[in-house]
């Protein structure tokens, strides 16, 4: 049986390597910022007070902190949110303060100062509630690292299944580094980003794998490489049209969803590029690595049985 | 070759037509109302309808419609002013016994409803409200058992003549009770173990010249102490939302010590915080009158006695046992004393707490009687360089009265800061006070300008990345592009169906879902198309493309998909509000886009090119 025609004829095995120094330097980084700056999580994680005040008119920042500065609260951070009409104030948690009460102090005080303001949203996490959050989104992207991987492992091989959730640790770093290095809020929409990311990923990884697989059954006189990257080949334009289709919803969330879905926007962003990189270079190269071949993908009660029977 | 049986036709029609049944009430538009519910004894009848419909034409003002329902009655106006103005008619005409809300009443036809078929949830990032997750102070809760169990140990060992020195707690929780020598303590322990079940007895060797034993509460009790208070609780904080007048609360039991309160539409959230956290209950103590306050205040505190500080900050002693909580009044009302011209609150107590009452007052003429306010508060402090919440109990004197007569059924306490005190005060008293001290610890309230605004901003986004997607589709693909767009928009439509059939609640992260899922319900579709292409290029027929293109990419799909649903029901296992609702749109757009992408498409395709010659595919 000859190889199938293809639109697309990259030899991507060859720039394996490539792939392996990007992905372990741009790893390596996210390690590295991770470690000395750490993520900037957001109150959903710290715990903390955050309040969202509209004004009428477009307001001076320096107005707001110095009707703050003589109060209790003078860790508030104050910034704009959106607009100049839109601030933002974050009081992290501290001694002596009544949780629930400060959002109303603070309105207090800013109505008091003669502003008109209309409060937009108030958010308040217990430091004990964010440790949770903490924990559960951990627990929660392990979880799901290993419900895919006991479902590739059945439905494909272990071989496979190990290439998945390195090329899915591999996207979860990176988009966690990024967010690190650039100081992006981490809060509880980011983390359902990155699970969705880890969603999405794999739907690319397992589209790859499911076409070498079948090129293992169906071709008979290749090397894994060529198996490898025909399959690539073969679904690089659909990898390419439906990353394409995610990214125009992604945009139109990220310009025009509002301030408070940015940051969720952007890490889906972030996470569908990776994630389609990562499903070329990281994936695939890793279950070659790992010594993938024709028989690993037979069944084993039918070993020997003429293959071109098979489905 | 490429067809599709009638059946098969029918049962795609079928499924399109239930998912714009139930997806249309989303199209009303929505009635500004008010909803009115019971509050206490009172019942919502025929009769309500009468009352609060008269009071509305008297006053002049128009209705749309007046509807009795299970448990409320609803109003529905033509905008949101009269809809003020008639509150306040409502109000006055029923008095307190009803609770009445604004609310926003689904405008669904009859017809429709009868199907019931019924608008998705807003949730409350898109309606405005607050959203309380509150902590039940268990710990509390068993001390507060234990206290009961302290005055009942008291009399019993009085009344059997055991002699025993004091009751004190222990310091591992559990009561310590000292005895005067071992006998004593003997039948001290057979008559606790007697008479109290549910208490486990322990005698104390260390350090033993004394004759001590500790009764602690059996687990099992503390397990179901810690049960009770959490379903006393939660009937309490539901009796204080019905007094706020709030339409469609939530309130909810998480995991074994939390409540979830969520209150659409409420704007004073200072109000909601001070009433729903509020534990402030009353205690009516007598006032020690043999001792000196100021001794106990230099560190000697009578037995028998405790030391309180009254409102103005003067010492008071008052006697250890509770003479009457809280718990025995059934109703209190705010008002003006006529003589003083003070803010008082009227106290109605239950039969057995009119009887403690007036036996207690009658032995008392002539002493007096002090009503203590107790109130709980969180405060973060900091602990071995962690910040940890600390919980506060604040209890004053408000009021030390002489007793002039014996008091009955009926009684008015004075000794309150303002009006505004002491109708809340009252509001308190007759929701009932907590079993337990709760604490808000996690707060999200949205304003209602910020939710229209998140409306507006989510539903642009879905459409202008819905336009871009359908763009894109028909130039890349043609007229199977167009076939994959029809698909999508139906998708679209059977998720909001879903939604609407589940009565989920949809929320801004919910509305990401939604958007996400269309750019990535496409991806069945590109599938689909790229292996149709490749077979065509492979030199195959175009009827005999098509065929394989869907058998090939079927399994890739299905792996595609399930693997991306395990990550949404992780998701929806481990996350909270928020992030439940983007998982549950995540989820069912996976499955509606499966149908749509594969047997909706399949089904067109099969219309336009089954069966006949042609001689190339517009993909």
């Amino acid at each position: 049986m000859e190889m199938q025609k293809t639109r697309f004829n990259f030899d991507f095995m060859s720039k394996r390597k490539v792939g392996l120094v990007v992905s372990s330097l741009l790893i390596i980084m996210s390690i590295i910022s991770m470690s000395m700056e750490g993520l900037t999580f957001g109150i959903d994680f710290t715990g903390g007070t955050l309040i969202e005040v509209g004004y009428s008119e477009s307001v001076d920042l320096d107005s707001i902190r110095t009707s703050l500065s003589n109060s209790e609260f003078k860790d508030a951070v104050i910034q704009y949110f959106g607009s100049a009409n839109d601030v933002l104030i974050r009081i992290p948690p501290s001694e002596g303060l009544n949780n629930a009460d400060i959002s109303n102090k603070i309105l207090g005080l800013l109505t008091d100062a003669g502003a008109n303001i209309e409060m937009r949203r108030i958010e308040f996490v217990g430091p004990q509630v964010g440790e949770e959050l903490k924990d559960d989104g951990g627990l929660a992207m392990i979880y799901a690292l290993m419900g895919i991987f006991i479902y590739v492992a059945l439905r494909f091989q272990r071989r496979f299944a190990v290439g998945a959730i390195a090329a899915l640790v591999h996207d979860v770093l990176i988009t966690l580094g990024i967010f690190s290095i650039t100081h992006f809020d981490f809060d509880l929409t980011v983390l359902a980003a990155i699970l969705a990311v880890i969603g999405y990923s794999l739907n690319d990884t397992i589209v790859v794998f499911d076409r070498v697989r079948e090129n293992f059954h169906k071709v008979r006189e290749a090397t894994p490489i060529e198996i490898f990257n025909v399959s690539l080949n073969q679904t690089l334009s659909r990898t390419l049209v439906t990353s394409l289709t995610t990214l125009f919803v992604l945009a139109a969330l990220f310009i025009f969803g509002g301030e408070i879905i940015h940051s969720f926007a952007t890490a889906l962003i972030i996470g569908v590029l990776i994630g389609t990189y990562s499903s070329i270079f990281v994936a695939s190269p890793v279950t070659l690595a790992l010594g993938i071949t024709r028989e690993d993908l037979m069944p084993v009660q039918k070993e020997g049985a003429d293959l071109d029977t098979m489905p | 070759m490429n067809r599709y049986s009638p059946w098969k036709y029918s049962f795609i029609i079928f499924l399109i037509g239930l998912g714009v049944l139930f997806a249309l009430p989303n199209l009303y538009d929505k009635d500004p109302s008010l909803q009115i519910s019971a509050s206490g004894a009172s019942e919502i009848s025929e009769l309500t309808e009468f009352q609060v419909s008269t009071a509305l034409e008297e006053a002049g003002i128009a209705f749309k419609s007046i509807k009795v329902g299970l448990e409320n009655l609803t109003i529905r106006f033509d905008d949101t002013g009269t809809q003020l103005k008639a509150k306040t008619v409502v109000e006055k005409s029923l008095g307190r016994n009803y609770s009445v809300a604004l609310n926003l009443a689904p405008a669904t036809p009859d017809w429709l409803a009868n199907f019931g078929a019924e608008p998705m949830f807003l949730g409350l990032d898109l309606r405005g409200g607050v959203h309380f997750l509150m902590q039940v102070d268990m710990e509390a809760a068993v001390s507060k058992a234990e206290d009961r169990y302290m005055s009942d140990l008291r009399s019993i060992l009085r009344e059997k003549k055991v002699r025993y020195k004091t009751i004190t707690r222990y310091k591992t929780g559990g009561l310590l009770v000292r005895f005067k020598d071992d006998d004593e303590r003997n039948s001290g322990q057979a008559l606790i173990e007697d008479e109290f079940q549910e208490l486990d007895v322990t005698i104390l060797e260390a350090g033993s010249d004394e004759s001590q034993l500790v009764a602690k509460l059996k687990d099992q009790v503390v397990l179901e102490t810690q049960k009770l208070a959490l379903q006393q609780n939660i009937t309490t904080l539901r009796k204080r939302v019905n007094e706020l007048g709030v339409a469609e609360p939530v309130i909810q039991q998480q995991g074994l010590s939390r409540v979830v309160v969520q209150l659409p539409g409420v704007q004073d959230t200072a109000k909601a915080k001070n009433i729903l956290g509020a534990t402030a209950t009353l205690e009516f103590r007598m006032v020690d009158e043999d001792h000196v306050a100021q001794d106990a205040v230099d560190g000697r505190v009578p037995a028998g006695s405790k030391l309180y500080y009254q409102r103005g900050g003067q010492p008071i002693l008052l006697e250890k046992q509770v003479m009457l909580t809280g718990d025995s009044i059934i109703d209190a009302a705010s008002g003006i004393d006529g003589l003083s011209g003070q803010p008082n609150v009227t106290i109605t107590l239950d039969g057995k707490g009119a009887k403690r009452m007036s036996a207690a007052t009658r032995d008392n003429v002539g002493k007096r009687l002090a009503v203590v306010f107790i109130e709980n508060k969180v405060e973060v402090v900091e602990e071995n360089g962690e910040l940890v919440e600390k919980k506060e109990i604040i209890e004053e004197v408000i009021n030390a009265a002489v007793i002039r007569e014996q008091l009955g059924k009926r009684f008015q306490i004075t000794g309150l800061e303002s009006t505004k005190e002491a109708r809340t005060l009252a509001l308190l008293l007759r929701a009932g006070a907590l079993a337990a001290p709760i604490y808000i610890i996690e707060e999200r309230t949205v304003g209602p300008s910020l939710g229209q605004d998140n409306i507006d901003k989510g539903f642009n986004s879905v459409l202008i990345g819905f336009a871009l997607v359908l763009v894109f589709m028909a130039v890349y693909y043609k007229v199977f592009g167009l076939i994959a767009n029809v698909a999508l928009a139906l998708n679209l439509v059977l998720i909001v169906a879903l939604l609407s059939l589940l009565q989920a609640t949809l929320t801004l992260p919910g509305i990401a879902g939604i958007v996400l899922t269309v750019g990535m319900a496409v991806d069945a579709n590109v599938l689909i198309f790229e292996r149709i292409r490749e077979e065509v290029r492979n030199g195959n027929s175009p009827q005999a493309s098509i065929h394989s293109g869907y058998e090939k990419a079927f399994s890739t799909i299905a792996d595609a998909n399930i693997t991306t649903l395990i990550a949404a029901l992780v998701l929806f296992s481990f996350g909270t509000g928020p992030i439940k609702g983007f998982a549950v749109t995540l989820s069912l757009g996976i499955l509606s886009s499966m149908f749509t992408a594969i047997m909706v498409t399949r089904g067109l395709v099969n219309l336009i090119y089954g069966g006949r010659r042609i001689e190339k595919l517009k993909i």
